[in-house]
């Protein structure tokens, strides 16, 4: 930290004090926040991946599923109901505490991460693009099927009482929702808020310390050129490993506070339709740039709140009482959709500028089809 | 072994649709390497279009035979489709044609959603059941059951192959195709004009995906507004099983890929004790993808990178 500027001092102080003040208004207010952290996380994960290294991974939220479902097992009585033998080695279940399960999803989710980067990174990004796709449907699929014959997922049904998380004895669910915290009374979803900056602020941090670091340079070269950057030394196929495994940890520990919070999971949160959303965060903000993720990340999350309550009575103003077309959800997807096309015609280094280097990225001229032929492509023999 | 023979010939007609799907995507893949997210959504477009068109045309003349007013609605969705489609190129692709590669497989990510969006809006959430124009019947052929439209989707799938073949190996356009595929920067040097190509790729493979919307709406007699994207998925897959860029590979690989499934979902319950169901059907051509991918990324036909159009 070179200097601390007052308008960071000032942004900091906000983020801690003015969730309390919101959450005189109505808890559901603070809930919106935590989501948009949530989402923060994850893109941030997705922005590893995407953004610093140029790996297109559409089927990110299933690494987010990961996370949430192994939380999900681990925090309630689930496994417990259906196993006997779990029962009777561990009858008051398993209560493992979260230094063990956020690292633990963290590191699963990063090893689902490698298995699947193993045989489809030497791949050039598109068919990556496919594959992650075709991987996060899969794991989709299993969720819902794998309740018969043996009961793991639940199936359709997905998990619930999963047990809130709890710091220092301190459980955030805390009695009706409020916390009794030395004589203050803290609400659940504010206790929440707090963990969740306190992690997101580490990801940022840890994000801002990659990609200035050796590994951060090299995921860098490797996507503005990958045969550049091979000839320059760098090992691209362990680099772009470590970088989808980096990116499906976040994932997973943003799922697992997921889980947590919610108190509940299904096969219905991992949709394709929240990996693209993800997608259209990092795009939104920038591909690469932390600052813009983190900013594209928090307006995605929101507005669809803020669609929530203007979009049907806007239409009932001209249409009549009744009469609207469209709801909240269709507006949502809409967003989404034409932003991404929008960003990538328009501002394809996203809307908050990025450093310059990165700004000017799309302007080298490329014949219509740039390298013609793919030398993996060509070349790779069974 | 009837039910042997019935698992492959319901594979042939899947596989078929598929193939169709596929040669959209090899198309556009074989000229500009990319892929385009949104073909599998201007499937589902066709289907919708037929829906609306057959509704139209059967209050307008009820008098007018199933078969004469499928084959019209068949007409409004290669009208609507191609034009869509050749919108979509114009507007979310060209001006990306000299960005990052990535840049384009997003948009096109977001032209999926957008199409999904307003076919959401205009139709809702809901399932809408597609008339039946041809006989339901189904018939019997030696304990193997076939129906009317599984047979017309067959001998269309042929026709429509066959076509394509000739015009991409006997005429002045395909050698265009070719040439444009093979190596655009000289092909346009040597006078081509290279995006009339792209255009005409993007045509062919519209029409194709506006017909297979049709023949997944008459099969399953339902349409809904995502009914186009694990088609257009598994129709991709074909393509990168048969090796992309090569529209024969697209062909075959549709076809393989639509036994594979079509067997791989009837015996999977006796095969592994019932642990895996056949609700497991979607993950087939996914596993598949991402074997071929592992083991062979230029695909079953890829051999003949050169030759492709």
């Amino acid at each position: 930290m070179k200097s601390v500027k007052l308008s960071h001092v000032l942004i900091v102080l906000a983020l801690l004090v003015l969730p309390p003040i919101l959450g005189t208004a109505g808890g559901a207010w603070v809930r919106i926040l935590d989501f948009a952290l949530l989402y923060i996380l994850l893109a941030l994960g997705l922005n590893i991946v995407v953004g610093f290294t140029g790996l297109l991974d559409l089927g990110f939220i299933a690494f987010y599923a990961v996370g949430a479902y192994l939380y999900a097992l681990l925090a309630s009585p689930h496994l417990l109901e259906q196993f006997a033998w779990i029962r009777a080695a561990l009858p008051d279940g398993f209560h493992v505490s979260i230094w063990v399960t956020l690292p633990l999803a963290g590191l699963i989710a990063g090893f689902c991460g490698l298995l699947l980067g193993a045989p489809t990174l030497k791949l050039r990004g598109d068919y990556l693009a496919i594959v992650t796709l075709g991987f996060g449907e899969i794991v989709r699929i299993f969720l819902n099927n794998l309740n018969a014959p043996v009961n793991i997922t639940n199936g359709p049904q997905g998990i619930s009482q999963i047990e809130p998380l709890s710091l220092f004895g301190v459980s955030l669910a805390g009695e009706r929702g409020v916390i009794d915290l030395f004589g203050l009374a803290v609400p659940s979803v504010l206790a929440y808020y707090y963990v969740l900056l306190a992690i997101a602020a580490v990801a940022v941090v840890m994000c801002y310390r990659l990609v200035n670091s050796r590994t951060g340079r090299a995921w860098k070269a490797i996507r503005e050129d990958e045969i550049a950057a091979k000839a320059m030394g760098i090992n691209t196929r362990n680099m772009k490993l470590l970088a989808f495994a980096m990116g499906a940890a976040f994932g997973g520990v943003s799922g697992s506070l997921f889980a947590s919070f919610q108190g509940f999971v299904s096969p219905e949160s991992f949709t394709l339709f929240e990996s693209i959303v993800v997608l259209a965060m990092v795009v939104l903000g920038g591909l690469g740039n932390i600052r813009g993720v983190v900013i594209g990340a928090a307006l995605l999350a929101a507005i669809p709140e803020a669609l929530r309550l203007v979009v049907i009575p806007i239409q009932e103003a001209f249409l009549g009482q009744g009469n609207a077309v469209i709801d909240a959800e269709v507006a949502r997807q809409f967003l989404y959709g034409t932003a991404m096309v929008g960003i990538m015609l328009w501002r394809p280094s996203g809307l908050i500028p990025g450093s310059g280097a990165e700004a000017k990225k799309s302007s080298a001229p490329v014949p219509l089809s740039d390298e013609v032929v793919t030398p993996e492509l060509v070349t790779a023999k069974p | 072994m009837t039910e042997f023979l019935q698992q492959i010939l319901n594979g042939l007609i899947v596989g078929s649709i598929y193939s169709l799907v596929a040669l959209g995507y090899t198309m556009v893949y074989g000229i500009l390497q990319l892929i385009n997210f949104a073909h599998g959504d201007i499937v589902m477009v066709g289907a919708m279009t037929a829906l609306l068109a057959s509704k139209a045309i059967m209050t307008a003349f009820p008098e007018l035979p199933g078969a004469v007013v499928l084959a019209l609605s068949v007409l409004a969705a290669v009208a609507v489709c191609v034009p869509l489609s050749l919108i979509i190129e114009r507007v979310a692709y060209r001006p990306l044609r000299n960005a990052p590669r990535l840049a384009p497989l997003i948009t096109a990510i977001g032209i999926s959603l957008t199409l999904q969006t307003i076919v959401m809006v205009i139709f809702g959430r809901n399932y809408h059941e597609f008339p039946s124009l041809v006989p339901q019947q189904p018939i019997e052929f030696h304990g193997l059951v076939i129906s009317v439209t599984q047979i017309i989707i067959l001998v269309l799938s042929l026709v429509c192959m066959v076509c394509l073949a000739l015009l991409i190996e006997k005429t002045q356009m395909g050698r265009m195709m070719r040439a444009t595929s093979e190596n655009p920067k000289v092909a346009s040097l040597l006078g081509i004009d290279t995006n009339k190509v792209v255009l005409m790729a993007f045509g062919i493979g519209a029409a194709l995906a506006g017909l297979t919307g049709v023949m997944l709406a008459a099969n399953y007699s339902l349409v809904h507004f995502y009914m186009g994207f694990i088609p257009g998925l598994k129709a991709f897959t074909a393509a990168v099983l048969g090796g992309i860029g090569n529209v024969y590979g697209a062909m075959f690989g549709g076809l393989i890929l639509g036994l594979v499934e079509s067997l791989g979902a009837g015996y999977i319950g006796p095969l592994t004790n019932d642990f895996l169901g056949s609700h497991y059907q979607d993950i087939f051509a996914f596993v598949v993808l991402i074997a071929v991918l592992t083991l062979r990324p230029t695909g079953l036909m890829g051999e003949r990178v050169a030759d492709r159009a």
